[in-house]
């Protein structure tokens, strides 16, 4: 598959105060996509209908997607970066995986 | 579309044998009894549990007399607790032909199996001469459920699914969208929608009851499988399993067995009322699309991220598959794809529209793919609810 902007994958973002977007197709770490006419560089690899933030969310600052808050930081995220289960956490109820670094499985 | 005329009034789009068993010890006896005509429109339903459930023995009744449902053969070991003489009462007032084989007075297995073959042959027989009907778009109930949902789900198949639901609303069909566990976050939107302001804190008050009921197990409806999807809290699968209601008024919120009145758009409350007695809510998919079926769905649309293969007994399941790559590995068992929408190969009115069209072919007697495979799950565990309020639908009396 072709790298760097020109492959079509886009990036969606689903209201306009979510400052986080799905991408359409994998991105790998490195690659850039365009998003409102500047240039996002991946820092890690987002899989297909995965999230990456678009500006920088601080440390316990609520994650936005569809225009609510799904969730807040648990740490600082910068643009380019992937946004999952090591750096944002539910306000609701702990999300369980099969990954032994859950604090769901630890306690 | 033709239907299926039942003595009721009711019409099916499907034409089953039922052969429900009332136990788990006479599961067995029910699946050798239907075994040989597993392709013939036979299919097993059951309540395992030896104690009653006036929960279970309500849906069990709600599917002996479903619109899909012809006849129905009730096999009890014969020392159980359900009440096989009320269902059967039940199903028999409704004009549906009904038998019950006891095994214990049968004489065992083999003359039980013996026995209820019999009586399916002559019961297939029998449904070939049913009556058809003109059916049309207003009188069919449609059910939604999502199931190894993933990140693609939110963004493809459930808002697809969300704008076949606004066609089938809009055409005078019932709607039903159902797991208040997973619309958590979502409860003051759906507010917004309801008809009345009653609805409204109806329909509040069932989702804080989810919350509540989850946070009590320390577990929300959330899968390992979801996460490695790339969703990453329940408020995000809430806000992606949220889009399948479309965006028609909410007419009123329903628990399991409630048939609504009339066609609109309406809530299944699925997660028990009182205290935590049973476990988990849905402990599985097809406990959700039992209790969909239950509420009169003829025909059930299913979307999935990760791939779920699951059909069900009683009523078609249509899988609109969300992620493209899924699809191409799980093509056979997907009826729609979704995951055109991410590629941006389709938009999402047109995915709508072809859900829509396929739910009246598959009305129509067109077979689905997990029909096809001869998927015909069944699960049924224990619950308990108290009947729904007069707010949560206005204007029913």
């Amino acid at each position: 598959m072709e790298k760097g902007s020109t492959r079509k994958v886009r990036l969606l973002r689903l209201a306009p105060e979510d400052n986080v977007c799905a991408v359409t197709a994998t991105v790998e770490a490195g690659e850039s996509l365009e998003f409102e006419g500047r240039q996002i560089r991946f820092a890690d690899r987002v899989p297909t209908g995965h999230k990456v933030a678009v500006v920088p969310i601080a440390k316990g600052e609520p994650v936005r997607k569809y225009g609510v808050a799904i969730g807040s930081a648990t740490q600082d995220i910068q643009p380019g970066q992937y946004v999952h289960t090591h750096n944002l956490k539910s306000d609701y109820l702990p999300t369980y995986t099969l990954d032994e670094q859950n604090a769901y499985l630890r306690s | 579309m033709q239907g299926y005329l039942r003595n009721d009034g009711r019409k099916g789009i499907r034409n089953v044998v039922a052969v429900a068993y009332l136990v788990e010890c006479a599961h067995h006896v029910a699946q050798e009894i239907a075994l040989p005509y597993r392709d013939r429109g036979v299919h097993v339903i059951g309540f395992p549990g030896c104690f009653p459930n006036a929960y279970a023995a309500r849906i069990m009744s709600e599917l002996g007399t479903h619109p899909n449902v012809g006849a129905v053969l009730l096999v009890s070991l014969g020392c159980e607790g359900f009440n096989r003489h009320k269902l059967a009462q039940a199903i028999e007032a409704s004009g549906r032909p009904v038998h019950t084989l006891v095994i214990q007075e049968t004489g065992g297995t083999r003359r039980t199996i013996e026995a209820g073959r019999a009586w399916v042959e002559q019961a297939i027989e029998r449904l070939e001469s049913c009556p058809r009907a003109e059916m049309h778009v207003e009188e069919l109930v449609v059910g939604t459920i999502c199931g190894g949902s993933d990140a693609t789900s939110g963004l493809t198949a459930n808002p697809a699914v969300g704008r076949a639901f606004d066609l089938l609303v809009d055409a005078g069909a019932t709607a039903i969208f159902e797991e208040t566990g997973e619309l958590i976050g979502c409860e003051q939107f759906m507010a917004e929608r309801s008809i009345t302001k009653e609805l409204a804190g109806e329909i509040v008050s069932s989702v804080h009851k989810a919350a509540r009921y989850y946070a009590a197990f320390g577990h929300c409806s959330f899968a390992p499988g979801n996460a490695e999807g790339g969703l990453t809290t329940i408020e995000e699968k809430s806000m992606g399993a949220y889009s399948k209601s479309g965006n028609s008024r909410i007419s009123g919120l329903i628990k399991p067995g409630d048939v609504p009145p009339r066609g609109g758009l309406y809530l299944l409350d699925v997660v028990p009322d009182g205290e935590i007695r049973f476990g988990f809510p849905n402990i599985v998919d097809n406990t959700e699309i039992v209790e969909l079926i239950a509420c009169g769905s003829h025909v059930i649309l299913f979307t999935t991220g990760r791939g779920s293969v699951v059909g069900s007994a009683l009523a078609p399941v249509v899988k609109v598959c969300a992620n493209p790559d899924t699809y191409r590995r799980l093509a056979e068992d997907m009826d729609v794809n979704a995951g055109r929408i991410l590629e941006g190969e389709a938009a999402l009115d047109a995915v709508g529209r072809e859900i829509y069209d396929l739910v009246l072919r598959v009305a129509g007697g067109e077979q689905t793919a997990s029909e096809q495979l001869g998927h015909q799950e069944f699960i049924l565990t224990y619950k308990s609810f108290e009947p729904i309020g007069p707010a949560c639908l206005p204007g029913a009396g």
